[in-house]
Order: C-alpha cells, then structure tokens, then sequence
C-alpha cells in the first residue's frame, strides 16, 4: 500500500466536499486510483467519472492516467484550468 | 522590469488580462442585468501555479530570443475591470516579444492550475474551458489536453 497526500480543486472540490484526503492505495497508476476513487460512492462517481474531463497532477506536475504513484506523493484532481 | 537599465532591450510587449462583465456565450435579454457578472473568483493550486508559471518561462526562453519575462496572476474576489494577469517580455527586437507574449498566454490559458468562478444574478458559476485555448496551443506545436 502507498500512502499518498490527495488534493481535490474547483467545481470537484465542491462536489466533493472535502479540499484534501490522505488515502492509502494499492493502485499503481493515477489512472487507477481516479478510478478507485470513483467507485466509493455516488458523488464520487459523478464527480470522477471518464465522462467528465479531469485533469490530474503528481507532486505538482501535470500528468496522466499513465503516471505511476509513489509513497508519500502529493496527487491533485481538478477540472480543465481556466485562468488567464 | 520594463524599465530595466538594460541597453540590450529594444522591445518591451506586455499583456494585461481583466475582468469583463460578460462571459462570451451570456445572452441576457437587452436591458436586463441577466447575464453580467458581478464578481470573479480566481481559485489556484498554490505551489503548483509557481512552478507552472516558472516551466512555462523557461519554455519560452527556449523558444524566442527574450531578455527577461515576468508573469503576474492574481487569485481571490476580482471585479469587473479588474487586472487579472499580466504577462510581460523583453528582447532586442519586436517580433520575438510578440510571440513570446502570446505563447505565455495560451500556456497560461491550458496548464496553469487556475479556475475561475462568476457571480450573476442568476447565481455562482463555475467558467468552462474552451476548446479554442487548446487549439491555439497546437500552433506553437504542443499537444495541449486541457479539455
């Protein structure tokens, strides 16, 4: 299991309810634990589902369903970014 | 920056982004307040928008002929006319100053973790990204995924 440091942004947040998680994961992947995420509940599901556009950071880079976790890593969930 | 002592520097271009009242798809009926923001908030990622805005620069210091560069994005309640972003760029001559102002601003428009959230009459509203900005990445030749 990794423990990892999760970050939710925006409409996301919102849905969520909560701006932060620390959350123990056997996935190996972003890609994987999105979609654990998801399956804990309704308004996970809705808020994480591969129908929406979620993007995701590792340690505060841009990444992707590929990314490989690691231990003690930072993960952030948000919406496309819309500043500027 | 833009009054640097710097006799290198022959161009200085600077974008200035604010707050309109009116989102570009908002169709109120005419004269009614329908449709006009109130207020914008700007939500980030703090820690990531630095280094987001450090690699975006250093990109463009790859890319162009630049002398110096500063980006400044505000966060929190803005109104309307409100400066939001300024993006700034120094070279020795004018094209490269242009470009690398416009580059920094469609990087900033995909990949800097910003979100903006507008108040109406009808309620809060979180802005949609927009396709356009993840086309205009492609013409400096990046794949952008924002949407």
């Amino acid at each position: 299991m990794k423990r990892i440091h999760i970050k939710y942004f925006a409409s996301i947040r919102e849905a969520l309810g909560t701006a932060q998680e620390h959350h123990a994961t056997a996935c190996d992947t972003l890609g994987q634990l999105r979609d654990e995420l998801a399956a804990r509940n309704a308004v996970s599901a809705q808020a994480l589902s591969r129908e929406r556009a979620v993007r995701m950071a590792l340690n505060q880079v841009m990444s992707s369903d590929a990314q490989p976790l690691l231990e003690g890593c930072e993960v952030a969930f948000f919406p496309p970014v819309t500043g500027g | 920056m833009l009054r640097s002592q710097n006799p290198q520097v022959g161009a200085v271009c600077a974008f200035v982004g604010t707050v309109r009242d009116r989102n570009g798809g908002a169709t109120g009926a005419v004269g009614t307040d329908a449709g006009s923001i109130s207020s914008l908030e700007l939500e980030h990622y703090p820690s990531m928008t630095e280094r987001a805005i450090e690699t975006m620069i250093d990109e463009a210091f790859a890319r162009f002929s630049m002398i110096s560069a500063r980006v400044i994005h505000r966060v929190g309640l803005l109104k309307p006319m409100d400066q939001i972003v300024l993006v700034a760029v120094t070279s020795a001559h004018r094209g490269d100053s242009f470009q690398a102002c416009e580059f920094l601003m469609d990087y900033l428009k995909t990949q800097a973790p910003f979100w903006k959230k507008e108040t109406t009459p009808e309620g809060a509203r979180w802005v949609d990204a927009r396709v356009s900005d993840d086309q205009a990445m492609q013409r400096w030749g990046i794949e952008s995924h924002n949407l």
